[in-house]
């Protein structure tokens, strides 16, 4: 089966009973017992929900992982991830990642007692250098967040199985429509839903997937555990949006790639971050592990007030500190989502006010193109 | 600004006080007043809601109309605008059209006092001996569902205006995406916003626009008077659909051309009406008045037994009775969606135990076509 059709056909089977087309949705918090000494397969919704198990049957088969897990919210799923692991266990984390992930690595998760060291991901010897007997885990993200850097999946996972530490990665850029690190050999893909899968900016969730039991098993008990779980109604829209995931990336990607080829020849814009151009050191790399460059990208002007003036200026896309919607969404990431690194942190990874993300909807490329035009040159 | 950026932030409202990109649910059946004799202009659900405004207004200008309103289903919006009509009066109506329109015309709406002649559009030149002096209207589908006839608009609305008749188009099967009616002079769009508009199988509803004024103020009157809305939560799951029409109609379109030419190639296969391809009666017409060919096709098998083995061997395609969705639908008109019109009248447009109708939806057309493919496998 073609990956657009298992898009549409995977995990939320037609209704045996009514034949419904559509998941029913199970706004249910109890599912009655035969009698008390018959548990039926569904007990209280935190451990388990139908339409839930639709959804985390959906994302596994995409992933192409065996099991699926829904979260409250991307951050509630990358939260679950880490607390697979314990006080003294030392994580590397990829530096350039979303801001959330950065505040829970740098202030919430120390406070466990765990010891987390930041790391260039897409320099190996870097990785290993960091490497010691207690390090368990490497999180990373490839693209980046916002600098669109690209990290090779093989190569950390060769390097951590040889070492016995898992790998975890955010793949919300990507998709499993273009990208499916289970097939690299990582361990545990994570999502916010929130973007792509959900893709209409109206609904948070997140989801962790993986093919190792064992973890399964760990991270079902972490999900029932503490609770963070999706609701049955989210869970439904998170299914619906899966349902346009390819036409709406697919558009978004042809955009997006026209536009960064584009902003690349306007005097105003210094610098343009996007996998699919032929200047993007990353480019072969990230062409042998996923299938497409994605529809984020971001650009630096000239200045912090060029940027400023320019996000201000634009009409079509809203500012907003979300991505991978069907409208376009543009945004500073020094002042909105990685407003929690440290300065420091980001005077390292360059990532000041002059740089800009899109994130590219499914508005017509000339469109986009005018309101641009319009907005570097008012 | 083009169709896909309007349909892409279709619902967003920037001055809301909150920011919110997507349009807030008002899951309200009534609105307080500030004063006695004042209102925010929302006072009871049933005659308004923000929500179902904000689909209104947007269907409203995908279809460049002055005025649309919102139905609890595509028949309830069809039934609204048999309203305007009073017993006596009598109206045109595409002889193909969808069962439950013709169910309704020729019961209730007969059971009223209307009189109803079933035509064939597609020629016009018997058009005037049809229309008597209580004629009103005429009611159209182009295409035609499910035989996907074509009706040439602007000739339609240049005949029905010369004798002052109203020109009604269910525009369900292409959307205002590939055909704005409006454009060629028609009075009143309606669709199951049930199919394309939503989209994705899991929601009923209906849609109306209009091109005058008056006519928007009599619609909303019966809107409001009969009661047959939408839910705000309803019109939500609409706009969501709206968003991603342009991508899904144009994947859907491209994978029923080469479903309606791999279906033509096949020696089971009798007959395939699609308006894409290029013998089809319609297909410079369709070429001229809309922007597409659409994503629904019907085809004739040569047995009522290869119908029947079809539609139990497809394993992709749903057997199911709808079209628009993401999901592809496959169809029996003889006894699903036209079972409500008689069988000698079946027979005489067409529409018989041999033909099925297919909604294409976004699955890969490889798959689609190898899903035909075996449920098309006779041992003959």
């Amino acid at each position: 089966m073609g990956k657009g059709t298992k898009l549409i056909h995977s995990g939320s089977e037609i209704d045996q009973a009514t034949g419904a087309v559509s998941t029913p949705i199970y706004q249910s918090v109890i599912f009655a017992q035969k009698d008390v000494d018959t548990p039926g397969q569904w007990e209280y919704t935190r451990s388990g929900n139908p339409t839930r198990a639709a959804l985390e049957e959906t994302i596994a088969t995409l992933e192409g992982g065996k099991y699926g897990f829904a979260f409250a919210s991307g951050m509630a799923a990358i939260s679950a991830a880490f607390l697979l692991f314990s006080a003294g266990d030392h994580i590397l984390v990829s530096r350039d990642v979303y801001g959330g992930t950065f505040r829970l690595a740098h202030r919430l998760l120390p406070r466990f007692g765990f010891d987390i060291d930041f790391v260039d991901t897409t320099d190996l010897n870097q990785v290993k250098s960091l490497i010691r007997p207690q390090t368990r885990a490497i999180f990373l993200e490839t693209p980046s967040n916002p600098l669109i850097k690209i990290t090779d999946f093989r190569a950390i996972a060769a390097l951590a199985k040889e070492h016995g530490i898992i790998t975890m990665t955010d793949n919300t850029f990507m998709t499993p429509y273009l990208q499916r690190p289970l097939e690299t050999g990582i361990d545990i893909v994570i999502h916010s839903a929130t973007k792509y899968l959900g893709g209409h900016s109206d609904c948070l969730a997140g989801l962790v997937i993986t093919d190792n039991r064992e973890l399964a098993q760990e991270i079902r008990f972490l999900q029932n555990g503490l609770g963070a779980v999706l609701g049955p109604q989210d869970c439904w829209l998170i299914l619906r949006g899966i349902k346009t995931l390819k036409v709406r990336l697919e558009q978004q990607q042809t955009t997006a790639g026209l536009l960064a080829e584009w902003l690349q020849t306007r005097p105003e814009i210094t610098e343009v971050y996007y996998p699919g151009l032929r200047t993007h050191v990353g480019r072969e790399l990230h062409f042998s592990q996923a299938e497409g460059a994605g529809a984020m990208l971001s650009f630096r002007l000239q200045n912090d007030e060029q940027a400023r003036l320019f996000c201000n200026r634009l009409r079509l896309p809203v500012i907003g500190s979300s991505l991978g919607a069907v409208e376009s969404i543009v945004s500073i990431p020094a002042i909105m989502s990685h407003a929690s690194l440290s300065e420091k942190m980001r005077q390292e990874l360059n990532l000041n006010r002059s740089l800009v993300r899109l994130s590219v909807g499914l508005e017509d490329y000339e469109d986009l193109q005018a309101d641009i035009i319009q907005a570097l040159e008012d | 600004m083009k169709l896909a950026t309007q349909l892409a932030q279709v619902g967003i409202n920037r001055e809301e006080k909150t920011g919110a990109i997507s349009t807030p649910i008002y899951q309200t059946s009534t609105f307080c007043h500030p004063a006695l004799g004042q209102s925010t202009g929302f006072d009871y659900s049933r005659s308004g809601n923000p929500t179902r405004q904000a689909l209104e207004d947007s269907i409203c200008a995908l279809e460049k109309g002055q005025r649309g309103l919102a139905f609890a289903s595509g028949m309830a919006a069809i039934a609204a605008v048999m309203s305007l009509f009073k017993p006596g009066d009598h109206l045109l109506v595409s002889d193909d059209t969808y069962g439950g329109t013709y169910r309704l015309f020729t019961t209730l709406g007969a059971k009223n006092g209307l009189n109803f002649t079933f035509f064939d559009f597609t020629n016009l030149d018997y058009l005037p001996n049809l229309i008597t002096p209580s004629t009103r209207a005429i009611f159209v589908e182009t295409p035609t569902n499910p035989l996907m006839k074509i009706i040439d608009l602007e000739k339609l609305v240049n005949n029905a205006h010369q004798y002052g008749l109203l020109v009604i188009v269910d525009n369900t099967f292409f959307t205002p995406y590939l055909q704005q009616p409006l454009d060629y002079g028609a009075d009143l769009v309606l669709h199951s916003a049930t199919k394309y508009i939503g989209g994705h199988n899991d929601v009923v509803a209906g849609l109306l626009v209009t091109a005058r004024e008056d006519l928007g103020e009599q619609l909303a009157f019966i809107q409001n008077a009969v009661g047959a809305i939408p839910g705000p939560h309803d019109c939500w799951l609409l706009l969501r659909g709206l968003k991603t029409l342009a991508v899904r109609l144009e994947w859907s379109q491209h994978s029923a051309l080469h479903l309606a030419e791999f279906l033509e190639r096949h020696p089971a296969v009798k007959k395939v009406n699609y308006p894409g391809l290029p013998h089809h009666p319609g297909h410079d017409l369709c070429k001229k008045q809309a922007r597409g060919f659409g994503a629904m096709l019907s085809f004739e098998v040569e047995t009522k037994e290869m119908a029947a083995q079809i539609l139990e061997r497809v394993k992709i395609i749903s057997f199911a009775e709808s079209l628009g969705g993401v999901e592809s639908l496959i169809t029996y008109p003889e006894t699903q969606t036209h079972a409500a019109i008689p069988l000698n009248v079946r027979r005489k447009l067409g529409i018989n135990d041999c033909l099925l109708r297919l909604s294409v939806g976004l699955e890969d057309p490889a798959d689609l076509e190898d899903d035909l493919n075996q449920a098309l496998e006779f041992n003959r």
